[in-house]
């Protein structure tokens, strides 16, 4: 019998008040040990405040080779941007 | 759209240093490169806490004691960190290790030299990390987005390391006189061992061209072992110690220091499997491998049933 502990990927919130940030991966045989292992390895330095661990398997990521495709809508939509808008000089607080 | 067009596009992304990340088309050359290059720095972090690790339980005082346990733990987190990065390219983290285990894949040769005094733990910390700072700086910009970032971690950690090193080679170079001559005799061993960590001369390095054109590297061994002499000579003069070179002197046309000849024989047979240490280093890893087989399968066991329990509470309870 052998089986490899799963991989899990491992994100860190640095701070209170900043979003968490993928920071890498480990491998551990379940969540509790992902959460133990990430604080070992990935906080030795009061790197954070706050670990969550994904299974890697869980996790879907978009592919790159359909990018353009995928982010094109977003693209030709400048009137979603202030500077699009011309406000006179006199005009302030805007 | 045909490789031949994939490869130009990849190409132009490196040329305008724009990241390689895990799922974007990559040559089958430049993915198999990294993957031997990545895994092979993540067992020379592995195989590195050995010769560190024999003087844990030695250490001259509990501040020592605390500094060495936490750099050699550093260490393992690098390993870590390096082979997490190996995974994202497709790479088998268990297939890695067993590599290392059988002898396919190499680690750093200079981890096959023995620890014999107290002061070869300073001149590790000085010498082997400085020039692997060298190399890991360098890294930091490296082309595949995985690897430069772990890099990124591992060299905001190496300055600690360098440093205590540095500071406990002060503390014996300006001790008594037996320190002094323990110092001398730790920078003795490990300099010139400390100068092929950097490999081969351009001129007979097989792979360093593409890897230079892919940006995998950014620079060629003897410029970074050239910048490793030229940071290093003064470190050593302030310490009063004097590095083990009758042809080491500045040279003020160049700007830089000249060096003597590396015994490149001695490099290769260490290489090969034939330095002071090899077998040993591997032995213990294989040792740590096997006897910790155990805990690997009983946690592997403990968190199938814990789910099972989760599953179907009541089956669970009637099977035990
Ligand atoms: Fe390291
Ligand atoms: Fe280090």
């Amino acid at each position: 019998m052998k089986k490899e502990w799963p991989l899990w990927e491992i994100f860190i919130r640095s701070k209170s008040g900043l979003n968490h940030k993928h920071v890498g991966s480990l491998h551990a045989s379940d969540a509790e040990m992902a959460l133990e292992n990430a604080r070992d390895l990935y906080t030795r330095r009061n790197e954070g405040v706050s670990i969550w661990v994904v299974e890697s398997k869980h996790i879907t990521a978009s592919d790159p080779d359909d990018s353009d495709p995928l982010f094109e809508p977003a693209r030709d939509k400048v009137y979603r941007h202030p500077t699009f808008y011309t406000v006179p000089d006199e005009i302030s607080h805007m | 759209m045909t490789s031949l067009n994939f490869e130009a596009i990849f190409q132009s992304k490196i040329d305008d240093e724009v990241k390689i990340e895990p799922k974007d088309w990559m040559p089958d050359a430049y993915r198999k490169t990294l993957i031997r290059q990545i895994s092979q720095h993540a067992h020379s972090e592995i195989v590195g806490m050995l010769p560190e690790g024999n003087w844990i339980t030695r250490a001259p005082s509990l501040r020592r004691k605390l500094i060495l346990l936490a750099k050699v733990q550093d260490e393992a987190g690098h390993g870590l960190y390096l082979y997490s990065a190996a995974e994202t390219l497709g790479a088998d983290r268990d297939d890695l290790v067993q590599q290392l285990l059988t002898g396919k894949a190499k680690y750093s040769s200079i981890f096959n030299y023995p620890t014999l005094n107290w002061a070869d733990i300073g001149a590790i910390g000085w010498l082997v990390d400085g020039a692997a700072i060298m190399n890991q700086v360098m890294l930091t910009r490296t082309s595949y987005g995985p690897y430069a970032r772990a890099m990124v971690r591992i060299c905001k950690e190496e300055s600690f390391h360098q440093r205590q090193g540095y500071e406990l080679m002060m503390a014996m170079a300006f001790g008594s006189s037996e320190q002094k001559a323990m110092a001398q005799d730790a920078l003795n061993r490990w300099w010139w061992p400390a100068l092929m960590m950097f490999g081969p001369h351009d001129a007979e390095s097989t792979h360093s061209d593409q890897a230079i054109k892919w940006k995998i590297k950014r620079k060629s061994n003897d410029e970074l072992r050239q910048s490793f002499v030229d940071v290093t000579v003064p470190q050593a003069e302030y310490l009063g110690l004097t590095l083990p070179d009758p042809d080491l002197h500045w040279n003020e046309e160049r700007g830089h220091y000249d060096f003597g000849k590396i015994d490149w024989d001695e490099f290769w047979k260490v290489v090969k499997g034939n330095g002071p240490c090899n077998r040993q280093r591997i032995q213990a890893r294989i040792k740590a491998y096997e006897d910790g087989a155990w805990v690997r399968e009983a946690a592997m066991a403990h968190a199938e049933k814990k789910e099972q329990r989760k599953l179907q509470p009541e089956a669970a309870v009637k099977a035990a």
